[in-house]
Protein backbone atom coordinates (compact mmCIF):
# COMPACT_ATOMS: atom_id res chain seq x y z
CA UNK A 1 0.00 0.00 0.00
CA UNK A 2 1.14 3.38 -1.07
CA UNK A 3 1.60 6.02 1.73
CA UNK A 4 -0.29 9.28 0.73
CA UNK A 5 1.46 12.21 2.62
CA UNK A 6 1.01 15.48 1.78
CA UNK A 7 3.16 17.62 -0.88
CA UNK A 8 3.26 21.33 -0.52
CA UNK A 9 1.94 22.84 -4.11
CA UNK A 10 5.04 24.60 -5.67
CA UNK A 11 3.52 24.82 -9.23
CA UNK A 12 4.55 28.53 -10.08
CA UNK A 13 6.50 29.01 -7.86
CA UNK A 14 9.00 31.30 -9.40
CA UNK A 15 6.54 33.73 -10.57
CA UNK A 16 6.44 34.67 -7.30
CA UNK A 17 9.21 37.69 -7.50
CA UNK A 18 11.74 38.82 -9.78
CA UNK A 19 14.85 36.78 -7.77
CA UNK A 20 12.85 33.25 -8.26
CA UNK A 21 12.40 34.56 -12.06
CA UNK A 22 16.21 35.56 -12.26
CA UNK A 23 17.17 32.60 -11.28
CA UNK A 24 14.93 30.38 -13.26
CA UNK A 25 15.94 32.41 -16.42
CA UNK A 26 19.83 31.12 -15.40
CA UNK A 27 18.76 27.79 -14.74
CA UNK A 28 16.91 27.67 -17.96
CA UNK A 29 20.23 28.67 -20.03
CA UNK A 30 21.15 25.17 -19.42
CA UNK A 31 18.37 24.33 -21.92
CA UNK A 32 20.50 26.27 -24.25
CA UNK A 33 23.76 24.92 -23.71
CA UNK A 34 22.65 21.45 -23.96
CA UNK A 35 21.28 22.24 -27.11
CA UNK A 36 23.57 24.09 -28.70
CA UNK A 37 26.39 21.62 -27.73
CA UNK A 38 24.17 18.97 -29.90
CA UNK A 39 24.11 21.19 -32.31
CA UNK A 40 28.15 20.85 -32.88
CA UNK A 41 27.78 17.33 -32.34
CA UNK A 42 25.35 16.74 -35.14
CA UNK A 43 27.89 19.11 -37.37
CA UNK A 44 30.74 16.90 -36.44
CA UNK A 45 28.87 13.59 -36.90
CA UNK A 46 28.02 15.36 -40.29
CA UNK A 47 31.72 16.72 -41.15
CA UNK A 48 32.41 12.44 -40.53
CA UNK A 49 30.33 11.53 -42.85
CA UNK A 50 31.02 13.56 -45.75
CA UNK A 51 31.30 16.58 -48.06
CA UNK A 52 27.27 16.04 -49.09
CA UNK A 53 25.94 15.81 -45.25
CA UNK A 54 28.50 18.51 -43.78
CA UNK A 55 26.93 20.96 -46.61
CA UNK A 56 23.66 20.10 -45.65
CA UNK A 57 24.37 20.67 -42.09
CA UNK A 58 25.39 24.32 -42.61
CA UNK A 59 23.01 25.10 -45.00
CA UNK A 60 20.21 24.03 -42.07
CA UNK A 61 22.12 26.42 -40.00
CA UNK A 62 21.23 29.03 -42.38
CA UNK A 63 17.57 28.78 -41.75
CA UNK A 64 15.15 30.91 -39.84
CA UNK A 65 14.57 28.34 -37.56
CA UNK A 66 18.32 27.76 -36.64
CA UNK A 67 19.02 31.03 -36.98
CA UNK A 68 16.07 32.31 -34.44
CA UNK A 69 17.50 29.28 -32.18
CA UNK A 70 21.27 30.55 -32.19
CA UNK A 71 19.83 34.01 -31.34
CA UNK A 72 18.04 33.16 -28.52
CA UNK A 73 20.60 30.97 -27.35
CA UNK A 74 22.80 33.62 -27.60
CA UNK A 75 20.86 35.61 -25.16
CA UNK A 76 21.05 32.45 -22.99
CA UNK A 77 25.09 31.95 -23.06
CA UNK A 78 25.15 36.07 -22.32
CA UNK A 79 22.91 35.50 -19.11
CA UNK A 80 24.77 32.34 -18.20
CA UNK A 81 28.13 33.99 -18.43
CA UNK A 82 27.04 36.97 -16.74
CA UNK A 83 25.34 34.90 -13.58
CA UNK A 84 28.32 32.80 -13.61
CA UNK A 85 30.70 35.15 -12.67
CA UNK A 86 28.08 37.27 -10.20
CA UNK A 87 28.26 33.85 -8.32
CA UNK A 88 32.20 33.79 -8.33
CA UNK A 89 32.70 35.50 -5.00
CA UNK A 90 30.37 32.67 -3.73
CA UNK A 91 31.62 29.87 -5.90
CA UNK A 92 35.15 29.90 -5.32
CA UNK A 93 37.14 29.94 -2.37
CA UNK A 94 38.72 32.87 -0.36
CA UNK A 95 41.64 34.33 -2.52
CA UNK A 96 44.15 36.40 -0.75
CA UNK A 97 46.73 38.96 -2.22
CA UNK A 98 49.30 40.82 -0.27
CA UNK A 99 47.62 39.51 2.79
CA UNK A 100 44.52 40.91 1.92
CA UNK A 101 41.09 38.90 1.18
CA UNK A 102 40.30 39.74 -2.46
CA UNK A 103 37.16 41.78 -3.02
CA UNK A 104 34.11 40.30 -4.29
CA UNK A 105 33.39 43.15 -6.71
CA UNK A 106 37.36 42.64 -7.84
CA UNK A 107 36.36 39.15 -8.62
CA UNK A 108 33.45 39.62 -10.70
CA UNK A 109 35.27 42.20 -12.66
CA UNK A 110 38.34 39.74 -13.03
CA UNK A 111 36.06 37.07 -14.46
CA UNK A 112 34.04 39.88 -16.96
CA UNK A 113 37.23 40.53 -17.83
CA UNK A 114 38.75 37.11 -18.81
CA UNK A 115 35.49 36.41 -20.70
CA UNK A 116 35.83 39.69 -22.84
CA UNK A 117 39.37 38.64 -23.55
CA UNK A 118 38.35 35.25 -24.16
CA UNK A 119 36.18 36.36 -26.83
CA UNK A 120 38.03 38.67 -28.58
CA UNK A 121 40.92 36.56 -28.62
CA UNK A 122 38.53 33.93 -30.27
CA UNK A 123 37.31 36.47 -32.79
CA UNK A 124 40.67 37.42 -33.58
CA UNK A 125 42.14 33.73 -34.32
CA UNK A 126 38.63 33.18 -36.80
CA UNK A 127 38.88 36.94 -38.34
CA UNK A 128 42.77 36.42 -39.47
CA UNK A 129 42.31 32.89 -40.55
CA UNK A 130 39.26 33.14 -42.26
CA UNK A 131 39.38 32.33 -46.48
CA UNK B 1 32.28 4.02 3.19
CA UNK B 2 31.16 4.50 -0.37
CA UNK B 3 32.70 7.57 -1.70
CA UNK B 4 30.57 10.11 -3.37
CA UNK B 5 30.96 10.91 -7.06
CA UNK B 6 29.26 14.44 -6.65
CA UNK B 7 32.95 15.86 -6.68
CA UNK B 8 33.49 14.32 -10.18
CA UNK B 9 30.42 15.69 -11.78
CA UNK B 10 30.33 19.04 -10.20
CA UNK B 11 34.25 19.30 -11.48
CA UNK B 12 32.89 18.71 -15.43
CA UNK B 13 29.39 20.73 -14.33
CA UNK B 14 31.71 23.77 -12.81
CA UNK B 15 34.55 23.22 -16.02
CA UNK B 16 31.51 23.23 -18.70
CA UNK B 17 30.46 26.61 -16.87
CA UNK B 18 33.47 28.11 -17.15
CA UNK B 19 33.94 27.39 -20.98
CA UNK B 20 30.68 28.75 -21.48
CA UNK B 21 31.22 31.63 -19.75
CA UNK B 22 34.26 32.57 -21.35
CA UNK B 23 33.84 31.83 -25.11
CA UNK B 24 30.19 30.18 -25.23
CA UNK B 25 28.44 33.44 -26.19
CA UNK B 26 31.24 34.34 -28.89
CA UNK B 27 31.22 30.50 -29.85
CA UNK B 28 27.50 30.94 -30.46
CA UNK B 29 27.67 34.59 -32.50
CA UNK B 30 30.32 33.23 -34.77
CA UNK B 31 29.15 29.31 -35.22
CA UNK B 32 25.23 30.18 -35.36
CA UNK B 33 25.20 33.67 -36.50
CA UNK B 34 27.99 35.53 -38.43
CA UNK B 35 29.30 32.65 -40.44
CA UNK B 36 25.56 31.14 -41.45
CA UNK B 37 24.74 34.94 -42.32
CA UNK B 38 28.20 35.66 -43.81
CA UNK B 39 28.31 39.01 -41.57
CA UNK B 40 32.18 40.02 -40.70
CA UNK B 41 33.23 36.40 -41.57
CA UNK B 42 32.77 35.11 -45.03
CA UNK B 43 29.97 31.83 -45.05
CA UNK B 44 33.12 30.00 -46.08
CA UNK B 45 34.85 29.87 -42.74
CA UNK B 46 33.57 26.93 -41.95
CA UNK B 47 33.34 25.29 -45.42
CA UNK B 48 33.68 20.96 -45.18
CA UNK B 49 37.59 21.30 -46.76
CA UNK B 50 38.49 23.96 -43.80
CA UNK B 51 36.70 22.06 -41.05
CA UNK B 52 38.38 18.99 -42.05
CA UNK B 53 41.33 20.28 -41.53
CA UNK B 54 40.61 21.66 -38.43
CA UNK B 55 38.99 18.58 -37.29
CA UNK B 56 42.44 16.62 -38.73
CA UNK B 57 44.82 18.37 -36.08
CA UNK B 58 45.50 17.66 -32.41
CA UNK B 59 44.40 20.68 -31.53
CA UNK B 60 40.92 20.96 -33.27
CA UNK B 61 40.10 17.51 -31.98
CA UNK B 62 40.51 18.12 -28.72
CA UNK B 63 39.49 21.95 -29.14
CA UNK B 64 35.55 19.97 -30.33
CA UNK B 65 35.83 17.58 -27.72
CA UNK B 66 36.41 19.88 -24.95
CA UNK B 67 33.83 22.16 -25.88
CA UNK B 68 31.36 19.61 -26.79
CA UNK B 69 31.98 17.46 -23.56
CA UNK B 70 32.16 20.34 -21.23
CA UNK B 71 28.91 22.13 -22.38
CA UNK B 72 26.61 18.92 -22.63
CA UNK B 73 28.05 17.78 -18.76
CA UNK B 74 27.10 21.49 -17.67
CA UNK B 75 23.80 21.64 -18.98
CA UNK B 76 23.14 18.31 -18.18
CA UNK B 77 24.23 18.57 -14.22
CA UNK B 78 22.04 21.56 -14.45
CA UNK B 79 19.11 20.57 -16.25
CA UNK B 80 18.93 17.41 -13.29
CA UNK B 81 18.78 19.88 -11.04
CA UNK B 82 15.95 22.20 -12.84
CA UNK B 83 13.76 18.95 -12.66
CA UNK B 84 13.81 19.70 -8.73
CA UNK B 85 13.14 23.08 -9.02
CA UNK B 86 9.61 22.72 -11.29
CA UNK B 87 9.04 20.43 -9.12
CA UNK B 88 9.31 16.82 -10.66
CA UNK B 89 10.73 14.68 -8.22
CA UNK B 90 13.28 12.14 -9.10
CA UNK B 91 15.77 9.43 -7.76
CA UNK B 92 19.38 8.44 -8.60
CA UNK B 93 18.45 6.99 -11.93
CA UNK B 94 17.19 9.73 -13.90
CA UNK B 95 20.41 11.56 -12.14
CA UNK B 96 22.15 8.39 -14.20
CA UNK B 97 20.47 9.12 -17.19
CA UNK B 98 21.63 12.90 -17.04
CA UNK B 99 25.08 12.50 -16.50
CA UNK B 100 25.03 9.10 -19.20
CA UNK B 101 23.43 11.15 -21.90
CA UNK B 102 26.62 13.52 -20.98
CA UNK B 103 29.07 10.49 -21.00
CA UNK B 104 27.34 9.14 -24.07
CA UNK B 105 28.12 12.41 -26.14
CA UNK B 106 31.36 12.39 -24.75
CA UNK B 107 32.40 9.07 -25.97
CA UNK B 108 30.40 9.83 -29.35
CA UNK B 109 32.24 12.99 -30.32
CA UNK B 110 35.33 11.12 -29.42
CA UNK B 111 34.60 8.19 -31.97
CA UNK B 112 34.23 11.24 -34.32
CA UNK B 113 37.13 13.01 -34.06
CA UNK B 114 39.04 9.46 -34.66
CA UNK B 115 36.99 8.66 -37.81
CA UNK B 116 37.75 11.77 -39.30
CA UNK B 117 41.55 10.77 -39.33
CA UNK B 118 44.29 12.82 -39.49
CA UNK B 119 46.07 15.21 -42.29
CA UNK B 120 48.72 14.22 -44.43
Amino acid sequence: MTQRTYVRPTAGWWRRNGHYRAYMLREASSVFVTAYALVLLVGLARLAQGRAPFEAWRAALATPWALAFHVVALGFFVCHAWTWFAVMPKTLPFIRMRGRRVPDEALVAAGACAAVAASLLLFLAVWWTRP
Amino acid sequence: MKRSNKPIFWSLFGAGGMLAALVGPMLVLITGLLIPLGLLLPTGTMSYDRMCAFAQNAFGKAALVVVISLFLFHGCHRLYHCLHDVGVHVGPGVKAIFHGFAIAGTVTAIILVGAIGWAG
